[in-house]
């Protein structure tokens, strides 16, 4: 039986060997392929709108229709802050969400609260702008940075949640215990303790989220507006890159085209700098954490 | 007898559910010994030993019936304050726990929690605890660091002071060494011998011998029941009971 | 495993155990039907065999104890085994004194009949053989009759001092053989006394009692 077996093995040696690599082949060119769109699409932009990315660009407000030059000054500042604003919004109750499901709730809300987590992951952009416009630019009578922010933040808050819960659930039980057999209420070892222990995957999936929401457009077109000027109130709108750059792209000026794309560099280069930085947070987190 | 620091067990019968998994469970722990609880996989030992620090509250659909007294008071009590209790029970567990804080953060945090705000006070008790728990010479120049760049038997220690760190008066060990090396293991042992003099120490243990070496006495269970609980040096050299005997000298288990 | 150890060690004692019980017979009989051959059988070949035992138990009772860490019954024979050893390889050193006396007394016409000596040496042997055969079947109750046995022994023992003190005042050339018979006796008497040793020794293994001590006087 063992012989059976032992000379079956060595006959399909050399065929197996082959399938082997052919496979390897396969699956590094599909990885190759993802590295080679993305390097396209990068090149691209690139290549249209190096040259607009200039000093102007960066502390310029935009020129006036027709004229040449300007920057998108304030539309960078713009992003930054709606992304300030998103995060007071989405942090707070997606983290609070997570745990709560984590630490708290009974199995089955659980699961009925990620369910419709993920349904709210899939509603498109757009709904959650006629949302923020129905809950606050219509009281408000106008729209507003605030506006946008809220759009943006409860965008963010089912990933939110769906991570920190995550990664609050993986916190492994000792800890909860060593916690409460030394006489600690059970808030204050979630507060303390277990969040804590949670904190990278907590604050990757944040940062993930925000780069995610730092691009969209659609959710601010009714919301935030947009604005060719300085924002000097939370409550006047305000402009962002997604909007200035789809402002641009449209028009019928090569000029403003390539700010467009200018405008597109400087917002990809921000969600790779979200990301890198969430990465390197998690590192740093992690040698903290396991002590090198 | 002294009450401050002893446990007793009054006909305790607890159920997971409808599990029977303790039996009629009657024993007394007086103050500043070491008891040692062994027996076969299963037998109840480290739900017993939560039993005395209500842990087993954390478990849904458990029942208790009977009585435990700590200092003389029944901790199952509907009026009992556990958070209190579990300060006065204090736990450490098999494998070691430090928080994700530095070590002096670990120390301390069982005080803040208490109220304690002065910082003297608080560097004095981690100090303390530190020298009481045989950690201190290692780690007085890094308390800053994080807990966790400790090894495995320091982490332990660590997990000892933080337990010492709020004066407890029982000390509640479930297997604390099974994920320590020999060296690591000797030393606790050695620890537990010094922290007699001051605290009750019930430890759990799947390893006879260390049983037999640091303990005053030894309880053995079985399904659930205690089949013997004497004097340490009694229980290994001639048993009453001959469960008891077939157990230790390896004949079944 | 513990378990062959244990029984590897029962085993050896219980052979040594044999070859003690037969120098002591041989011993005896050497002098009573005057065979010089078996005594020296008992000096010259049985004692250093008795001695190969002594080494050879010891040794494996400590490692035994060293690596197996018996606890409870197994610990208990493990030790009493290392003190039966000794009793049986002192039980042997006071035959070979016997079988001394015995080849001198031989070598000399008999002062009188030997029948008490006869009796006290047959009671020995069933004392000795009766403490092995307590340790065999674990059977507590043959033991303590090996005890109480002790005092028949040592009073024979008592008499004959008593009638040999007697002989010696009379005439001054039956000196030195009464002596050899006083050896002879009082070696025996040491050899009832090693044997309430083992059983005694058999009591703790079985119950974890000690019973030492407190059986009445041994007089010497």
């Amino acid at each position: 039986m063992k012989e059976m077996i032992h000379t079956a093995f060595e006959r399909t040696r050399s065929r197996r060997a082959i399938w082997d690599k052919a496979m390897i082949y396969v699956l590094s060119l599909c990885a190759i392929g993802v590295l080679f769109i993305l390097f396209n699409i990068l090149t691209h932009l690139f290549i249209q709108g190096i040259t607009s990315l200039n000093f102007d660009f960066f502390t310029h407000l935009p020129k006036p229709v027709g004229e040449k030059g300007g920057g998108m000054a304030n539309a960078i500042t713009g992003t930054l802050t709606l992304l300030g604003l998103a995060i007071c919004v989405g942090v707070p109750i997606g983290l609070g969400a997570g745990v709560y499901l984590s630490e708290y709730a009974d199995l089955k809300f659980a699961h009925t609260v990620r369910f419709m987590a993920d349904v709210m992951n899939g509603i498109p952009s757009i709904v959650y702008g006629i949302f923020a416009y129905i809950v606050c630019v219509l009281p408000m009578k106008g729209f507003s940075a605030l506006s946008g922010g809220f759009a943006l933040g409860i965008m963010m808050i089912p990933m939110i949640s769906r991570t920190s819960e995550q990664f609050v659930r993986m916190v492994p039980s000792q800890l909860r215990e060593a916690g409460l057999a030394l006489g600690v209420p059970k808030w204050r070892v979630v507060v303390d303790i277990v969040v804590p222990a949670a904190l990278a995957g907590i604050t990757t999936g944040v940062m993930v989220s925000l780069a995610r929401v730092a691009g969209e457009t659609a959710p601010l077109l009714f919301t935030a507006f947009g604005n060719r000027f300085w924002n000097h109130s939370l409550m006047q709108p305000i402009a962002a890159l997604p909007l200035q750059v789809f402002a641009y792209a449209i028009s019928p000026f090569d000029d403003w085209h390539r700010q467009a794309w200018a405008g597109a560099i400087v917002l990809i280069l921000m969600v790779f700098m979200i990301n890198g930085w969430a990465q390197f947070y998690v590192m740093r987190r992690s040698r903290w954490t396991s002590g090198k | 007898m002294d009450l401050k620091g002893s446990i007793q067990v009054k006909d305790l019968n607890f159920y997971y559910g409808t599990q029977h998994a303790l039996k009629s469970i009657s024993m007394t722990v007086e103050p500043r010994q070491i008891v040692a609880m062994i027996g076969p996989s299963g037998c109840g030992k480290s739900t017993l030993i939560r039993i005395f620090n209500r842990m087993n509250d954390l478990i849904p659909s458990t029942r208790v019936e009977g009585e435990v007294l700590v200092d003389g008071v029944n901790i199952y009590d509907k009026n009992m304050d556990v958070v209190s209790l579990r300060r006065r029970v204090g736990m450490v567990f098999q494998k070691s726990t430090p928080f994700p804080k530095s070590i002096y953060e670990n120390i301390a945090y069982g005080l803040k929690i208490l109220g304690i705000k002065d910082r003297r006070i608080l560097g004095e008790t981690v100090e303390k605890s530190l020298r009481r728990a045989a950690l201190w010479e290692e780690v007085k120049d890094h308390l800053g660091k994080s807990a966790m760049s400790l090894s495995g038997g320091q982490q332990q220690r660590l997990c000892i002071a933080r337990a010492i760190a709020v004066s407890p008066e029982i000390i509640l060990m479930d297997e604390p060494c099974s994920a320590l090396d020999p060296i690591a293991t000797a030393r606790i042992e050695e620890l537990m011998g010094t922290l007699k003099d001051e605290y009750t120490i019930v430890i759990v243990t799947h390893n006879m011998q260390q049983a037999a070496r640091v303990s005053d006495k030894t309880a053995f269970l079985m399904h659930g029941q205690i089949i013997e609980f004497t004097k340490t040096t009694d229980f290994f050299t001639k048993p009453s009971n001959k469960i008891t005997e077939d157990y230790i000298t390896g004949r079944f288990g | 495993m513990l378990r062959e150890k244990v029984t590897e060690l029962k085993h050896l004692l219980i052979q040594d155990a044999g070859l003690v019980e037969d120098m002591i017979s041989r011993s005896m009989r050497g002098l009573l039907e005057k065979n010089p051959d078996m005594l020296y059988e008992v000096v010259k070949h049985q004692e250093p065999r008795v001695n190969a035992y002594d080494r050879s138990i010891d040794e494996l009772c400590v490692q035994t104890l060293a690596q197996y860490e018996p606890v409870a019954r197994d610990l208990r024979l493990v030790i009493m085994i290392i003190k039966m050893n000794k009793d049986l390889e002192r039980m042997a050193d006071h035959a070979v004194n016997i079988s001394e006396s015995g080849l001198y007394l031989i070598a000399n016409p008999f002062l009188g009949s030997y029948d008490e000596l006869r009796t006290m040496g047959e009671n020995t042997v069933a004392m000795m053989k009766d403490g092995i055969n307590a340790f065999v079947n674990e059977d507590i109750a043959m033991a303590q009759r090996v005890c109480d046995r002790d005092d028949i022994v040592d009073e024979a023992g008592d008499k004959i001092l008593k009638d040999l003190t007697d002989v010696m005042k009379g005439k001054k050339d039956v000196i030195p053989r009464a002596l050899a018979l006083m050896r002879i006796a009082h070696n025996l008497e040491r050899i009832a006394d090693l044997s309430t040793n083992i059983a005694e020794e058999v009591v703790y293994i079985v119950e974890g009692r000690d019973i030492k001590h407190h059986s009445g006087e041994h007089h010497h």
